[in-house]
């Protein structure tokens, strides 16, 4: 499948566009468990943890954690210019669609397929929340 | 989701910048819930945190024009005047607190700094759709006030307090308000403490759906201070916006109205034993103590007398301090009717407008405290300064011998 870019289309939750390498949690995460100077996970015991978030485009699971400190999470990721690049959510929860509405961070959720089944850590990935598309190149 | 015209040139940002990024955030959630529309609301309550992620929400809506359509109540910072008197704090820690009264005061909320606005300021009635965040606060109005909200955060709540709208979904519907399993109570409930603790136990496995609690054996009415232990820990521990007594609360007037019809998912029950075994598991073991706090959610006038009444008259033991979180009514009146003169000549200092979760506190870390809330366990571990819990005849006895044996 090398080089063949499939298209699905999705919902846009937060406008905007943004690509790179995929990234995927099938645990929820909180963003207050990251460190904002490099974007990477430092929730023990996380799938992710010592990975970073940074420009990257996530396919989460969900969010967990309070409000005070997700939206706060978000907000020093953004400050330091290390949030990923676009989310595309698999549950949407609504601690975590107002903290990405804060800092406008790109994030879609209902890709027409699972996207844990079709995006791969390292895929290339482009979200078009605006035209509500993303477009995925298998990693070689 | 359907917006009305005027709706969608908010979104447009016609109305203002501020006004856009509130809509953005309501448009972004109704659609995430699959609201049909937005409607009304004629309440709000906003959990200001004194983080810098709130407060830069606040301050971007208010800096983009926006002021509030309905005016909010706020949940406390910490008491700037007072309590920089007595504890250090950095520049930084100052500087942020002060932006944050700035960017509140801009917007035009109330600022109220208490999380019991359930309790007397801001007092929804039955049926009311209103936007309450505050984790003890909304199952508070939700269960025992019969008033609608979802488990909304700080920025959600201050943008249905700009825009006056929330989305309709969740528990602004009559279907979600329902019961959806049966908790049977046989632990004797005495004091809010007990209440507490049953919260806490029960949010655990309830995630977020909605408990029907049924206890027969409480003969007579539970106590404000009780129902918002109980609706503070489900919160905390779970995520329980709404919940049921059999018989207490007012959409609960039955059994068979609790669950709307239904069958419940499932059935637990709660002992004695259960409960006393939360509290092993959710406190420190004894020791020497740095610190007494209470009020969290904050103490009522009431509470404030019972510390009074348990204190016979014996001082704080040097080296420990004993604070007491209020709301500043109930603060104004204690200093009136002479229980915070009194209180403060055996030790005892009471402090409105301030949360346990604040850098003010951090003198105290690396230190052990007690506290009668796992509430406040829960948010200060994080800071670095473990808790014992305790009934409050327990953390007024520990005060006294400066440790809990």
């Amino acid at each position: 499948m090398s080089g063949v870019e499939r298209t699905y289309r999705c919902r846009c939750i937060v406008k905007g566009s943004g690509c790179g390498e995929a990234i995927v949690s099938r645990e929820p995460m909180c963003f207050y468990l990251c460190d904002p100077e490099t974007g990477t996970v430092i929730e023990k015991s996380h799938p992710l943890q010592g990975k970073s978030l940074a420009g990257k485009v996530l396919v989460l699971q969900s969010g967990k954690g309070s409000s005070v400190v997700q939206v706060d999470g978000f907000y020093q990721l953004w400050v330091k210019g290390k949030l990923p690049a676009a989310i595309i959510v698999r549950e949407t929860e609504p601690v975590l669609v107002s903290s990405a509405v804060v800092v406008d961070a790109v994030m879609v959720d209902r890709l027409e397929a699972d996207p844990f089944d079709v995006i791969r850590d390292g895929d290339w990935v482009e979200v078009d929340a605006d035209e509500q598309l993303v477009r995925v190149r298998a990693a070689p | 989701m359907l917006l009305t015209d005027e709706e969608k040139r908010m979104l447009d940002g016609q109305c203002g910048k501020g006004i856009m990024k509130a809509m953005e955030l309501l448009v972004a959630l109704g659609k995430a819930f699959d609201a049909e529309r937005l409607i009304p609301v004629t309440r709000a309550h906003v959990a200001l945190s004194g983080q810098e992620g709130d407060t830069y929400w606040c301050g971007l809506l208010a800096d983009g024009g926006a002021r509030c359509t309905v005016i909010p109540t706020t949940n406390p910072a910490w008491d700037v005047a007072s309590l920089t008197k007595r504890y250090e704090v950095t520049a930084e820690e100052l500087d942020l607190a002060l932006r944050t009264v700035d960017v509140y005061r801009r917007i035009g909320a109330a600022l109220t700094f208490c999380c019991t606005p359930g309790l007397g300021t801001n007092v929804p009635a039955f049926g009311e759709h209103v936007a309450f965040s505050e984790s003890s606060a909304t199952p508070y109005v939700n269960s025992i006030l019969g008033a609608r909200t979802n488990r909304e955060s700080s920025v959600s709540a201050l943008a249905a307090a700009v825009v006056g709208k929330t989305p309709l979904y969740g528990l602004h519907l009559d279907e979600n308000r329902r019961g959806q399993f049966l908790i049977r109570v046989e632990a004797p409930l005495e004091e809010p403490y007990d209440w507490g603790l049953l919260g806490w136990y029960v949010g655990r496995f309830t995630g977020s759906r909605v408990p029907v609690l049924h206890m027969p054996h409480v003969g007579s009415r539970p106590s404000p201070e009780s129902l918002l232990y109980l609706g503070a820990e489900l919160n905390t521990s779970g995520a329980v916006p709404m919940y049921h007594i059999v018989g207490i609360t007012p959409e609960a007037q039955t059994l068979e109205r609790a669950f709307g019809g239904s069958v419940p998912e499932a059935e637990f029950v709660v002992t004695k034993g259960d409960l006393q075994e939360q509290e092993d598991a959710v406190s420190e073991k004894g020791g020497r103590i740095n610190l007494v706090m209470l009020g969290c959610p904050h103490y009522t006038y009431a509470q404030i007398r019972e510390v009074e009444r348990l204190m016979k008259g014996r001082h704080v033991r040097d080296g420990v301090a004993f604070w007491i979180l209020t709301s500043c009514d109930a603060l104004e009146l204690a200093s009136r009717s002479g229980e915070k003169e009194r209180l403060a000549e055996l030790g005892v200092d009471l402090v409105a407008d301030t949360c346990i979760d604040e850098p003010c506190w951090k003198s105290f870390e690396g230190g052990l405290g007690i506290t009668d809330s796992p509430k406040c366990a829960y948010y200060r571990e994080r800071r670095g300064q473990p808790f014992v819990i305790r009934r409050l005849s327990g953390c007024v006895e520990a005060a006294v011998c400066g440790e809990v044996l």
